[in-house]
């Protein structure tokens, strides 16, 4: 592996920011034929670097060079032409273009001074195979899942003849199965000679795929390691310092306290709007009852049935023995639901609202709007609740669109915890979350069951899972396969559950 | 300093009182206010009067944009109402005849049903804003040709003419009336806004529409009142604009004054995406666009050119709004003062 032919370097990069050293004196060096995962915490410094590779932002001091010779990028134009190609987190196509437009938009080849569609087509058809999938290419994109659209994301950044391939966290909204594919694909590229950088939040998948990993931490370098020599629970001390023991405490904080079953909402014969077919579910008082089933399992849509996000078209749902009719948002909130979506940008947080504006937001719904919170009140919950939940932030008005993604998810949980619920459902809570925050907030929902608040978990990681869930309900397409409590859950038999969709 | 600069309202403020600057030296006698048969005479006191409709369609165009929408079918709002109570006023509708009350009351309630069709359009049918009203701005004045008969309503004649000629032209008080109405549904607004949620969820479905269906928020309500709030304050404008005049014209009455609302939004300094909003920076800017209006009739300049100098004005504005252009024009500034100093 050592002898392989180095394809980047990265020497003494810094970047400051206004108050900020975002990157100081950092080494980063990519071979040939390699995936790199590039590891840290949020804030440590991992997007800055891929920023200032690909000119998104320049940097203060340093050098880059690529194949020895020094480069300087200047756009991210740049950075495709010398041959480093990215591929973020949210994908940046068109959902409403065809598959092939998407991959030649802005370079479309052209025939007679006109488009050339049929060689469009056809060469995007190769780059589609070339990553072994097989589509129509003139459908529109968003008639594709998130996987296929993730993969055409990827052939976008092939076509421009890259070399350096920067892949920002693309399992996070991926499945199982479809990360399994994915990696398949990277592990091609790599054979081929390119070399690739993998930024990910998902540990396990960093032992599966990676060859090398470089551990950032505070904007400084702390490491280059080889995979295979270097143990996961040592990783993560790297990543979050000595911080780790938090994690484990978290094993221990959980009670089994189920003795005392009082149920709180039960579901019977639920079918909805969302697809999801015959659903019986129960959930009881001071549970934390985890969802588990791949992406697209009906995970989702069974909190969104619950909450009236998605319309019930069968079955019935009550809350505390009385029926709930024409469930709606606003009724769920006033028996006392909360529902944190897995979607924190789109269908969480409100941008350019203050934190003190969006922590007060369901509460004044569930008030109603003329019961108004005088400005005040509002500052004196929020801070109460930037303390309890350890918020960082200067203060209550700053935008949430400021925080990172870890503080945002906190303002939300505080959103829900102001309106004083007896049901939260969490979905994908933790998703794009550091280590650090992620152990807190999976801390704060057990702490919550202990008072009695029941609470829906829904994680794509199964040892989180596992570890904040007293009981777990199986789905698999749209329909619950059993129930598993106790020690009868583990990973091999959800998996098996899973794979062999049989119910228990 | 900085603090004042990044205030929303600082600069339309700052844009106003360059203006009047400018009129101080440039448009003789601007700034004379006489005396004349017991009130305020002079071209500040005609801006405050004449401004009064466009300040009440921005009010309502405010509160509709900062739910990412738009209302173009204010200018044919107000010439329905206009033709409805000029119709009644003058007795040729056949009900209510002549009677001011009537008059007043129906030309309102056209204005609330104008507006809950384009919200029940806009919020429940979920067409796009601009493509619903664009519905009553194409039909708004054959309907209102058809109130009237196709006819232009003089109403020089009508035995309540005195009474609703005064609810637009009138003083009290030395001030135009019409400005005590603006300033009162201001304040009924702002009360709406400040003291009760309505503004904060209003913002927060502008923003994120998703989350604050989440969060509880009845999205498609508060939409529907927007709009209608937006009709019903175009139907007062309507009622303003047909008085000033005695009479109702169905084809010009209020015609572009949808553009004119949308300009004074945007130059007070509220984003056309829809989001965090300031009624108050609107009204600044409704006065600045009549401000700007006389001046130009004062100045003399061609008819012709108005439009072309109105636009100018706009740009220089809109890139004094932006935080990047100041940036760039005032660092730029900065350095060649260093410059200067350095040799």
């Amino acid at each position: 592996m050592e002898n392989k032919e180095i394809l980047l370097t990265m020497r003494k990069i810094s970047k400051t920011f206004p108050g900020v050293k975002a990157l100081n004196n950092v080494d980063f060096t990519l071979r040939k034929g390699e995936i790199h995962a590039l590891l840290g915490e949020n804030g440590a410094g991992k997007s800055t670097l891929i920023k200032v590779l690909t000119g998104v932002e320049s940097m203060d001091g340093g050098q880059v060079t690529l194949e020895g010779k020094p480069i300087h990028v200047k756009s991210s134009q740049h950075a495709q032409t010398l041959g480093i190609s990215t591929v973020y987190q949210e994908i940046n196509l068109c959902g409403n273009l065809s598959v092939a437009e998407n991959i030649f938009i802005g370079r479309e080849p052209m025939a007679y001074g006109m488009i050339d569609w049929k060689m469009i087509n056809k060469r995007a058809k190769e780059l589609l195979n070339n990553l072994n999938v097989d589509i129509d290419v003139t459908k529109t994109l968003d008639s594709y899942p998130v996987a296929i659209q993730q993969m055409v994301a990827i052939a976008r950044a092939l076509d421009i003849s890259a070399k350096v391939l920067i892949l920002d966290e693309p399992t996070s909204s991926l499945d199982a199965a479809e990360c399994k594919e994915l990696f398949t694909v990277m592990r091609k590229l790599c054979n081929e000679g390119m070399g690739i950088i993998f930024v990910t939040h998902f540990l396990d998948q960093v032992y599966e795929v990676s060859d090398r990993i470089t551990v950032l931490r505070n904007g400084e370098l702390v490491g280059e390691y080889e995979a295979k020599s270097l143990p996961k629970v040592e990783l993560i001390g790297k990543m979050i310092g000595k911080d780790y023991e938090q994690l484990q405490q978290i094993e221990s904080a959980k009670k089994a306290h189920m003795e005392n079953k009082e149920s709180y909402l039960t579901c019977k014969n639920l079918t909805t709007e969302g697809n999801l077919k015959n659903l019986d579910l129960e959930v009881n008082k001071g549970e934390v009852l985890g969802l588990a089933g791949l992406l697209g399992s009906g995970r989702t849509e069974t909190v969104r049935a619950l909450f009236g996000a998605d319309k019930i078209l069968g079955g019935e749902l009550s809350v505390k023995n009385t029926r709930i009719r024409n469930n709606k948002p606003i009724t769920a909130i006033r028996k006392g639901m909360g529902y944190c979506s897995e979607d924190r940008k789109s269908e969480g947080i409100v941008g350019e609202l203050t934190i003190r504006e969006n922590i007060i937001l369901a509460l004044q719904a569930k008030k109603g709007m003329f019961r108004f919170i005088g400005k005040k009140e509002q500052t004196k919950i929020s801070q109460q609740y930037i303390k309890l939940l350890d918020i960082k932030t200067p203060g209550c008005e700053q935008q949430i669109k400021n925080l990172s993604g870890g503080n945002q998810q906190k303002v939300l949980l505080a959103r829900w915890l102001a309106t004083n619920p007896e049901l939260l459902m969490l979905d994908e809570p933790t998703r794009g979350i550091d280590v650090g925050t992620k152990a807190e907030i999976q801390k704060i929902v057990l702490e919550l069951a202990e008072k009695g608040m029941s609470i829906i978990f829904i994680s794509s990681e199964m040892d989180e899972m596992l570890r904040c869930c007293e009981r777990m309900v199986v789905l698999n397409d749209k329909k619950k396969l059993g129930e598993l409590s106790g020690n009868e859950k583990n990973e091999q038999v959800i998996m098996e559950m899973i794979a062999g969709g049989k119910s228990v | 300093m900085k603090k004042l600069t990044r205030n929303q309202i600082f600069w339309p403020l700052v844009a106003l009182i360059v203006l009047l600057i400018y009129n101080a030296f440039f448009a003789k006698n601007f700034f004379k206010i006489s005396v004349v048969d017991g009130h305020l005479y002079g071209n500040l006191i005609d801006i405050l009067k004449n401004f009064a409709p466009l300040a009440l369609l921005s009010i309502g165009m405010t509160l509709v944009i900062a739910t990412g929408g738009v209302d173009i079918s204010v200018g044919s709002v107000v010439a329905i109402s206009g033709a409805i109570a000029c119709s009644i006023i003058d007795g040729r509708l056949g009900i209510f005849n002549h009677s001011l009350v009537s008059a007043l009351v129906s030309a309102l309630l056209s204005g609330l049903a104008c507006g809950l069709w384009n919200g029940f359009l806009v919020a429940k049918v979920k067409i796009q804003p601009m493509v619903a009203t664009l519905i009553l701005l194409t039909a708004g004045r054959g309907i209102a040709q058809l109130i009237t008969k196709g006819k232009i309503v003089t109403i020089n004649s009508a035995p309540m003419m005195k009474e609703y000629y005064f609810i637009g032209a009138g003083y009290l008080l030395g001030l135009p009336f019409a400005l005590y109405i603006v300033i009162a549904f201001l304040f009924l607004v702002l009360l709406l806004v400040k003291r009760t949620a309505f503004g904060l969820f209003l913002q927060s479905l502008g923003i994120n529409s998703k989350s604050s269906m989440l969060s509880g928020i009845n999205v498609d309500r508060i939409k529907l009142v927007v709009y209608t709030i937006s009709g019903f304050l175009a139907s007062i404008a309507g009622i303003l604009i047909s008085s000033n005049i005695k009479g109702a014209d169905c084809n010009n009455a209020g015609l572009f004054i949808e553009l004119d609302a949308i300009l004074s939004v945007a130059i007070g300094g509220n984003s056309l995406n829809g989001g965090k909003f300031m009624v108050q920076a609107s009204i600044v800017g409704a006065l600045f666009v009549q401000c700007l209006t006389t001046t130009v009739y004062a100045l003399g300049v061609p008819p012709e050119a108005i439009s072309l100098l109105k636009a100018i004005v706009i740009i220089v504005l809109c890139l004094f709004q932006s935080d990047s252009f100041r940036q760039r024009v005032f660092k730029g500034f900065k350095r060649s003062v260093k410059g200067a100093d350095a040799a």
